[in-house]
């Protein structure tokens, strides 16, 4: 009843009223075109007519939510799954090197953040190159991994999960960095008394202390990974893929497609986060964590 | 003040002449100063120590914050390294003494690993001074049933009281072979009753181990109550104005608090402490 109360109720508040902002918009941003294509066909429909035209055009500049909403449906469910219209098949082919890309990206942080937590020289050495690495748009350094790659006979997956590594390292690294420096005093004098070498502290101390962090961290690295796919698959060409979708669907003006693969993208982003917080949930509890 | 002839004397006698030293001292400070440098300028947290706990003693530092008495339980710990001076820990240097886990230290938070359960906080000293599974096992069963936790082993530590944790962590500092127990106020922060309890079990466990236990308190019931020699400190620079050997008999009742002799200490104390200027400021 509470949670009835204090969540579904302005959840849906907020989507309604999203919903009815976004239709009125439609109308708006879809009118001149509409004008222009009654002008043409000399018809001078009446109002109720003209709003119902505005939101059933073919390559609208806003579409309407049921546009998209019944798009998407019809790639998802209707169409075969091995189709290249598939928004499965599309979605699969982007969740598959951000996967990649975000295993690696995570490795690539934690083990820099180990390197940072236990060599002084890489800590006051190497994070502000990492730092430094996050400033440049992913954008300007992507066609550019894929242009080297793709000179070196390497296409498809690889050039794009080393984009979304190159994204999902960082906030990996940062948070890892944090997690192994976590530890109480108390804890490491603990240690200390016990004459506990330094690969005992780590793995018995900084690294359960580090936990929470990571599951953090990885939290926000994988949209960065999702991400990181989506922007490689722009620039390779790629036939497959989120982002070969909104590239298609932006030469062609299929604004509607557009719209849906990036309602997709959404949907995998959400997926892969909550996946990451119930297994982070999961191995809190494990450990101890209070219920 | 001639400590050591005397607590050789209240010493454990069964343990027969041991051929190394004519004194069993566990700890023995000579002129031991440690100057902490701060911003401020230098703090002398400890000055000029001269200092003996024998074996088997029960051994509580007593005076008000800043005396050093911390300090001096984690000079000896080799947590912190004096400026000057000598200290020997069963004749070694702290640093020897603790490469060899000759102590086992009790901090003032129970600071158990909150994603252990108690059974595995236990073991944690064991598993990295390298023991059998199954001598671990042994061991948590057994010293879990020495600080009266049989039952707890698989919960966590948030899911015990205060006083549960603080007899965790005890029982985490007895489980290895330490003969010298180093407690930094491991009670101060439970209310009085517990306190009461924990310390007549303290008693109890040192009167079955014949260990060494150096006590930091800041309580002077609970110092002489507990202590075969209490050790008054006063601060700035922190050093030792008086050292009581008590008189009380090793069996303590809690009721001996209420007795004249007790009393009579207690008052000792509190005259060192005055002594000290303690009291002022």
């Amino acid at each position: 009843m509470d949670s009835f109360r204090d969540k579904i109720v302005p959840v849906t508040v907020i989507v309604a009223a999203i919903v009815v902002i976004w239709y009125v918009a439609a109308i708006f941003m879809n009118a001149p075109y509409q004008r222009e294509l009654n002008n043409r066909a000399h018809e001078t429909p009446d109002l109720g007519t003209f709003i119902g035209q505005t939101w059933a055009q073919r390559k609208p500049t806003l579409p309407a939510p049921h546009q998209i909403a019944e798009n998407f449906f019809q790639n998802t469910f209707l169409v075969k799954i091995t189709s290249r219209r598939s928004l499965v098949y599309n979605s699969w082919v982007t969740l598959s090197s951000t996967l990649a890309g975000f295993a690696f990206g995570t490795l690539l942080g934690i083990l820099i953040a180990v390197g940072i937590v236990h060599v002084p020289v890489l800590d006051r050495s190497l994070m502000p190159w990492i730092i430094a690495s996050q400033t440049i748009p992913i954008l300007a350094i992507a066609p550019m991994v894929v242009v080297v790659f793709a000179a070196i006979g390497i296409t498809g997956l690889i050039p794009k999960a080393l984009i979304s590594t190159y994204l999902s390292f960082f906030p990996v690294a940062v948070g890892m960095v944090k997690g192994l420096r976590s530890p109480d005093i108390l804890h490491l004098d603990l240690m200390h008394t016990y004459n506990a070498s330094k690969i005992q502290t780590f793995w018995k101390l900084r690294v359960p202390a580090s936990v929470p962090f990571l599951f953090t961290s990885m939290k926000v690295a994988v949209a960065a990974s999702l991400v990181g796919a989506i922007v490689g698959e722009l620039p390779t060409g790629a036939v497959a893929g989120i982002g070969a979708k909104l590239l298609a669907g932006s030469y062609y003006s299929q604004t509607i497609d557009m719209w849906s693969a990036l309602v997709a993208g959404s949907i995998v982003a959400v997926l892969l986060v909550a996946a990451v917080g119930v297994a982070g949930r999961f191995v809190e509890l494990r450990m101890g964590a209070r219920p | 003040m001639n400590v050591s002839a005397a607590s050789a004397s209240a010493g454990n006698v069964a343990r027969g002449a041991n051929a190394m030293s004519s004194v069993a001292s566990v700890v023995s400070a000579r002129s031991l100063s440690l100057v902490f440098e701060t911003n401020d300028g230098p703090v002398n947290a400890l000055a000029d120590i001269d200092l003996d706990v024998g074996k088997g003693e029960f051994v509580s530092f007593i005076g008000p914050s800043g005396c050093g008495k911390t300090t001096f339980l984690r000079v000896i710990a080799d947590l912190e390294k004096p400026t000057s001076g000598t200290i020997h820990v069963n004749g070694m240097t702290p640093e020897q003494a603790r490469q060899k886990r000759a102590y086992g230290y009790v901090f003032q938070a129970a600071g158990l690993f909150p994603w252990r359960t108690i059974e595995r906080n236990v073991t944690l000293p064991l598993e990295i001074m390298g023991y059998s599974r199954a001598e671990q096992a042994e061991r948590v069963h057994r010293t879990l049933e020495l600080v009266n936790l049989t039952g707890f082993e698989k919960k966590f530590p948030w899911q015990l009281s205060g006083g549960m944790q603080q007899r965790a962590s005890i029982a985490r500092a007895l489980a290895f072979d330490a003969d010298l127990l180093l407690m930094d106020e491991p009670f101060g922060a439970l209310d009085e009753i517990v306190r009461d309890h924990l310390n007549s079990q303290l008693l109890e466990l040192w009167g079955r181990t014949d260990k060494t236990i150096c006590f930091v308190t800041h309580s002077i019931p609970e110092a002489v109550y507990l202590s075969t020699k209490i050790v008054v400190m006063s601060p700035r620079p922190g050093r030792v104005t008086d050292v009581i050997h008590s008189t009380l008999p090793k069996e303590r009742p809690l009721d001996i608090r209420e007795t004249p002799e007790f009393l009579d200490i207690a008052h000792r104390v509190r005259d060192g402490l005055r002594a000290g200027h303690s009291y002022e400021d």
